[in-house]
């Protein structure tokens, strides 16, 4: 079924590539806001400098969020209708309720903030940001609701051969939201921060406006080390998550083909055979899989082959094994990128503290590039969450492949992927392009021409902006 | 009523709110080829909408996320047997998005020039698409004994679906120019009201056609004519006298006018639709009914919830963006920001 695989690929590619903007929206808003309450309760003119300066690529990044996100509300429906029609009752509400909540929320109070700052009090024009924040992070509460039920189905009941919703209270108390939404807000928080961090390092190396950079670069440590204290604390969690209601994505991505020894070690690097299901030349370190799976130092952990055994008792012949590899891989690469992020900012925090930042340029020189991990942490951690899910799109429910629309074909699917993939590279690079230049040009004052009717602060530039 | 025509009707409301609001951006962004001669003009268009063409958007979101949550059937019927349609509507606007905040991003014509394109298919595009979508729903869809649509061309493109597809066009184009003469000041106002009174008589001419087309090809105005008949009355009555008040600069009603008739062309389609959300084209046996398409109770009912308490406080912030910048843009912005 060659629609099958397309619809994924489409899919992935899609959302993995709404999720590169998602997390840098939601991040900036948080981190925008709190710099412009400094200014309002600090009153310093810097931090409004700095709220306008990130300002920038805040709007940019949200636009090209927002437009990916269209396509996201209707795919369930253009391609996985069959899924759409199982699971519609239920999990359609969170994607409504979602809309309702949140993106009226953040689309009208982002309009308010852009283009409102001169007729509003500073008061107000702050509260409109922290509402565009606010809406943000409600509507990762509420797509991840929904995606949650997807990983662990709760509060329903099989019913005119569908899932139909027969406790709320169940689906927004589902342990699964509880461990995914902080994780990917922590994610989401240090993606902002180690944003704010690299491209301030980038002036600190040139030695432009040092001062403002300066205080940049501390803020977005201090905020990139809660994120990424918070991914390491939420990430535990949501392993022991796992551990109990997905074992089998647990397995995978442990590369654990037989039962674990007790205590369990936890494998940092080993080589995966999937043909003869043997895991060898492992690197491990002990007693940490129990640790990470039940808090303490001992406990074994069921292998694929006796989870397989399980799930052919309960579901019939299937092959139920995710893709193993591509789960082990995902869960190394996000694990490192977290200690990483953790490591790199309580050294910057240390020069900070030393007041030796501005002149460690090897520092500097570094933290430019890890601008790229979270997003690289985000995109392998749903990469694990998702693929190691397979076979199943509603774990122990419906199967992925069961999922699709019968009514479109490969051609049309093809169609709308060559046509996505190539809007979606073109606003990747331009979002590159206008990134590069909006740095190059600086926070220094910008002339009246360059200013845009979209900047916030300046209602326009209309007279002085024709040709 | 039971709870899933109250949530038939709600999404009725939701297109409606989405054509009513997002018909005048749609407009706005099609007078940007058709009536801005410099870059001011074009500024001050963008100005316009710029605070609120996301909102707007969200309408659309919305009544898509409540189909889902409402009626799984009918979302996934819709959007799978729409594919390909609903993949230009899609480039559409996700062009049209970006625009906004690109096109002044880099100094160079070829560059400004390319994302004004952009804003320009991105307007025209989505209405033609939707007025198509929705005449086509109504004259009846291939849809088959599991709820799936296999259609052909002319199940998409045939003389109504395209006069519907116009229809919308036009509407949202004259609705649009209204809401520039009631935003700006200065020239710009000036053509923009002679735009108005220009495309008046194509519009009105093409909503007729499609009315009559609408009792020739679909059962709407045999099932439901004491509704239709008089609203589609008031209508015209009203669209009338719009020529009168455009020409006297009567700006506020003239806009109200338009923005009626985006309402009615909108809920007429409800309408007549109804109590089916799909009529198959191939057997009404296979007629999709709300009750059929709908979710169960449960989830309706805590849906409704949720619509009832947020909706009330949306319309209030929205109402009040609209009250934040109710000032006129001119071409001059000191007077703008004092
Ligand atoms: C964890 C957070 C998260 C996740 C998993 C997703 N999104 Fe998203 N989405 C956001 C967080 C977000 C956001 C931060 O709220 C965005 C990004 C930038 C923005 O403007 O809002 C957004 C924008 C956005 C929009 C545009 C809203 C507007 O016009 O203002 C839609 C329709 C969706 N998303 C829908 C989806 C769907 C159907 C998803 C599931 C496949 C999805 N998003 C995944
Ligand atoms: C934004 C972050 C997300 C990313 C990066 C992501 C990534 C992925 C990937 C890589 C797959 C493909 C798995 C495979 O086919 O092997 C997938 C599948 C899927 N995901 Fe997600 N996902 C995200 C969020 C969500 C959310 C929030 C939902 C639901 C609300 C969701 C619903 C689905 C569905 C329906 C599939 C099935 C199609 C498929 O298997 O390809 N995803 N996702
Ligand atoms: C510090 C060590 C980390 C651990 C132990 C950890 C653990 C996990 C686990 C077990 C999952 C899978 C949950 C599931 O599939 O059900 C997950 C998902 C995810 N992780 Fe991490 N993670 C860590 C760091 C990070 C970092 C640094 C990022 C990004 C900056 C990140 C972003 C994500 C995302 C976006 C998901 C998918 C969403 C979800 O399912 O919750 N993680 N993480």
């Amino acid at each position: 079924m060659e629609e099958v695989l397309l619809s994924r690929i489409q899919f992935a590619s899609t959302t993995l590539f709404h999720f590169i903007f998602v997390p840098l929206s939601i991040g900036l808003a948080l981190i925008i806001a709190i710099m412009q309450t400094l200014y309002v309760v600090k009153k310093q003119e810097i931090y409004m400098k700095m709220t306008k300066f990130w300002s920038v690529f805040f709007l940019i990044n949200f636009a090209i969020g927002v437009v990916t996100g269209i396509f996201q509300e209707f795919q369930f429906g253009m391609n996985w209708s069959t899924y759409s029609r199982f699971v519609g009752d239920i999990f359609g509400a969170p994607l409504a309720v979602e809309a309702l909540l949140a993106f009226f929320l953040e689309s009208t109070f982002i309009g308010i903030w852009i283009f409102g700052a001169q007729k509003l009090s500073k008061k107000l024009h702050l509260a409109s940001i922290w509402l565009v924040s606010i809406g943000t992070i409600l509507s990762a509460f509420w797509i991840l609701a929904a995606n949650s039920f997807m990983q662990n189905p709760v509060g329903y009941v099989i019913q005119n051969g569908r899932a139909e919703m027969n406790d709320i209270i169940a689906l927004l108390t589902n342990e699964k939201l509880w461990v995914a939404f902080p994780h990917t807000i922590f994610g989401s928080i240090a993606t902002g921060a180690f944003f704010v961090v690299g491209v301030s390092a980038f002036y600190l190396i040139k030695k432009r406006q040092v001062d403002f950079f300066k205080k940049s670069i501390g803020i977005g440590l201090l905020v990139g080390l809660v994120g990424g204290l918070g991914l390491a604390f939420t990430g535990h969690a949501q392993a022991q998550y796992l551990m109990h209601a997905q074992p089998m994505k647990m397995a995978a991505a442990e590369g654990l083909w037989e039962d674990s020894g007790d205590p369990a070690a936890w494998t940092v690097i080993a080589n995966i055979n999937t043909e003869n299901r043997v895991t060898t030349g492992r690197i491990e370190i002990p007693y940490l899989l129990s640790y990470l799976s039940y808090n303490e130092f001992s406990g074994k952990v069921l292998g694929m082959e006796s989870l397989e055994k399980q799930m052919i008792e309960k579901y019939g012949e299937g092959d139920y094994i995710p893709p193993v590899k591509t789960t082990f891989w995902s869960f190394r690469i996000m694990a490192g990128t977290g200690g990483a992020l953790v490591a790199a900012s309580l050294l910057g925090l240390f020069l900070l503290f030393r007041k030796k930042i501005a002149a460690t340029t090897w520092y500097l020189k570094v933290m430019i590039p890890v601008i790229f991990l979270p997003f690289i942490g985000n995109s392998f951690g749903w990469i694990m969450s998702e693929i190691g899910r397979q076979p199943w799109v509603v774990n122990g429910l419906m199967k992925t492949a069961d999922g699709v629309s019968p009514n479109v074909s490969a051609g049309q699917i093809l169609f709308s992927l060559i046509s996505f993939s190539t809007i979606y590279a073109i606003l990747g690079i331009i979002m590159v392009i206008l990134f590069v230049k909006v740095i190059q040009r600086g926070p220094e004052e910008r002339k009246q021409k360059d200013v845009s009717v979209t900047d916030p602060f300046n209602v326009g530039g209309v007279s002085n902006g024709s040709k | 009523m039971a709870l899933s025509e109250l949530w038939f009707v709600l999404i009725a409301v939701l297109f409606i709110g989405f054509i009513f609001l997002e018909g005048f951006d749609f407009g706005v962004g099609m007078s940007l080829k058709f009536l801005a001669k410099n870059e001011t003009d074009k500024k001050m268009l963008i100005h316009t909408i710029g605070p609120v063409w996301d909102a707007n958007e969200v309408w659309l979101i919305t009544a898509g996320g409540a189909m889902f949550a409402a009626f799984p059937h009918w979302y996934a019927t819709v959007f799978s047997g729409y594919y390909l349609p609903f993949v230009v509507l899609l480039m559409a606007l996700i062009a049209r998005g970006v625009a906004f905040e690109f096109r002044e991003k880099i100094e160079s014509d070829k560059w400004v020039k390319t994302w004004d394109w952009a804003i320009f298919a991105g307007s025209i595009l989505p209405p033609f698409l939707l007025g198509v979508l929705f005449s086509s729903i109504l004259k009846g869809m291939p849809v088959d004994a599991d709820m799936n649509i296999y259609a052909g061309f002319t199940d998409f493109v045939n003389v109504y679906t395209v006069v519907g597809g116009v229809a919308f066009v036009l509407l949202s184009y004259l609705h649009g120019l209204l809401f520039v003469t009631l935003k700006t000041e200065g020239s710009l106002r000036e053509r923009a009201k002679e735009a108005a009174l220009t495309i008046y008589w194509a519009t009105g001419f093409v909503m007729i056609a499609f009315v009559a087309l609408t009792a020739v090809y679909t059962e709407a105005f045999a099932d439901r004519g004491p509704i239709l008949i008089p609203l589609f009355a008031v209508v015209f009555v009203l669209y009338a006298f719009l020529h009168r008040l455009i020409a006297k600069g009567r700006e506020a009603f003239s806009f109200t006018i338009t923005g009626i008739t985006l309402i009615a062309v909108m809920a007429s389609f409800f309408i007549g639709l109804f109590p089916n959300v799909m009529i198959s084209s191939l057997d009404s046996a296979y007629n999709m009914t709300i009750r059929a398409a709908a979710s169960g109770d449960y989830s309706l009912k805590l849906m409704t919830f949720v619509a009832l308490t947020m909706v009330p406080i949306v319309i209030a912030y929205t109402i009040w963006s609209y009250y934040v910048f109710r000032k006129r843009i001119t071409e001059d912005v000191e007077h703008l920001e004092h």
